[in-house]
């Protein structure tokens, strides 16, 4: 039991499960920006044919499940579990996209920080016997989240320069057990070596427009336990990748992990940051599920795939707040959970 | 849950933490904006509600009717066309405070939530926006008119009124 896990947040995958392929979506302003060679598959419209953007939020996810599986050559009968989370009331948009597939759900809510969340539980299954092949899925779209926590789509407003745009994208990894999936793929084999489970830190702030600010102590919580639990340091990773901070989170963790002792300048990025051009008036940055989903299952995993970066430290972030705690003058919880990736077979 | 007083400082030392992180709003040049299109607007309204006045011998108050309706009426086009947000997005409180704000705010619910059918759907939210305003606007209008009937038994009346 006890070699499963490294004190009390930090679990290990002996087994080392095995990200067999990922598949990223992006939206139609998402495949404009900075990172638009590195996703599977773009939208050329945000509404892709449907009668609804719950629909084609639905139907993206749903296509990205499919694209994984076909990109892996397997039958999605196959898969033994799908994680899979989205912001929208209910899980909406995953349990819709899971219905016709007949794969065995298992839904997760973890606000935008569902790919790491997602990633580490289909390790876990995985790692422990439970399934052959396990899919992580999250996703988010932009015209969706707009209407169910902020404003009509059509209603003209200003926004700050701390707010955050939703991405409209999601993300799909297929894990299995390593062993005898040898050659499987081409590029380098990509593992899940374990991961560090946050918990929720709440600073007090209130203001949804403020989401950077209101997660980054939870980021900064749970790296600092990863690196005092592992005993790794920043160095020892090629990159340190946030979920969707922001210009103003992703500078506030750089400051207080700094503070703390731990270099953060060097080699760490943050995909809310990475996901629109400085042209595409994002304000802070990108958020959502889909921001950490797409970019994970596009550049991070493709990296990985090509020897580029070998040892990275995904750290999806989320803001726990719903409709109703807004307006009952609740301030915003704060989560962020670490999985560590490597092209190496690496304990902990 | 209430919050205790160390939670309260707490709170605020990060807050004041945070604000060295956050670029301001630009409050001037927003302001300008918002200034000179909202200014435009009522004076373009203006001059419209006279020249209507003179060429149809209406009097200032149906002039002034017409006018309003124009208003609403082409804020609501450019909402349906798509245009307004962007054009809010650039002037803000010039074109959000004028009752081309309202009208937008209940052209887009009604846009938004057209996909949860025409009763439960735009019925139910079409004063999504709009309402809190109405229900505000009254409250206030209301509180004005007893200050304004108590200052009336005392013999004392507005200037303006």
């Amino acid at each position: 039991m006890a070699d499963n896990k490294l004190g009390r947040q930090t679990v290990t995958f002996k087994k080392f499960p095995q990200i067999y392929m990922a598949f990223s979506t992006a939206g139609k302003k998402e495949g404009q920006g900075p990172l638009k060679n590195w996703f599977d598959s773009v939208l050329e419209d945000d509404k892709i044919g449907q009668r609804t953007w719950e629909e084609a939020e639905t139907k993206m996810l749903k296509d990205t499940v499919v694209g994984a599986v076909r990109k892996a050559e397997i039958d999605k009968h196959e898969i033994d579990v799908i994680f899979s989370g989205d912001l929208i009331n209910q899980l909406m948009s995953s349990s819709y996209a899971v219905r016709e597939m007949g794969i065995p759900f298992l839904g997760l809510y973890g606000a935008c920080s569902t790919m790491s969340e997602s990633l580490i539980m289909a390790g876990a299954f995985v790692n422990a016997g439970y399934s052959k092949y396990a899919a992580a899925a999250a996703s988010s779209h932009f015209c969706t989240a707009e209407r169910q926590f902020r404003m009509p789509l059509a209603h003209g407003n200003q926004k700050p320069p701390s707010a955050q745009l939703t991405v409209t994208g999601c993300g799909c990894a297929l894990l299995r057990e390593s062993e005898g999936a040898a050659g499987c793929c081409e590029g380098k084999p990509v593992y899940v070596t374990g991961g560090t489970i946050g918990k929720i830190v709440d600073k007090g702030i209130n203001d949804t427009n403020m989401m950077g600010a209101a997660m980054a102590p939870a980021a900064v919580d749970t790296i600092e336990t990863h690196f005092i639990e592992t005993g790794r340091g920043p160095e020892y990773y090629d990159m340190i990748f946030t979920g969707d901070l922001g210009k103003i989170g992703k500078d506030i963790v750089k400051d207080m992990l700094g503070k703390k002792g731990f270099d953060m300048t060097k080699n760490y990025e943050d995909c809310g940051c990475m996901i629109y051009g400085e042209d595409q008036d994002a304000h802070s940055g990108g958020s959502g599920c889909g921001c950490s989903g797409s970019v994970l299952c596009g550049y991070i995993f493709k990296n990985m795939k090509s020897g580029d970066l070998k040892n990275v430290l995904v750290v999806s972030t989320g803001a726990l707040l719903s409709t109703i705690s807004t307006q009952q003058g609740e301030s915003i919880p704060g989560i962020a959970h670490a999985v560590a990736i490597s092209t190496e077979k690496e304990r902990f | 849950m209430k919050k205790s007083k160390n939670e309260k400082d707490a709170k605020k030392r990060y807050e004041k933490y945070v604000s060295g992180f956050t670029p301001s709003s630009r409050s001037v040049s927003n302001g300008i904006k918002a200034f000179a299109v909202g200014g435009a607007l009522c004076t373009a309204a203006f001059l419209i509600q006279v020249f209507i006045q003179q060429s149809f011998g209406l009097e200032n108050k149906e002039a002034g009717r017409i006018v309003t309706v124009g208003l609403i009426f082409t804020a609501q086009l450019l909402t349906g066309l798509g245009l307004y947000a962007p054009l809010a997005k650039f002037a803000g409180a010039g074109v959000i405070v004028p009752i081309t704000g309202f009208a937008n705010s209940m052209v887009a619910t009604a846009m938004e939530f057209k996909s949860e059918g025409p009763v439960l759907g735009v019925g139910s939210k079409l004063f999504q926006l709009a309402g809190p305003v109405i229900v505000c606007g009254i409250s206030v209008s209301v509180i004005i008119g007893l200050v304004y009937y108590v200052m009336g038994m005392f013999g004392l009346t507005l200037p303006w009124i």
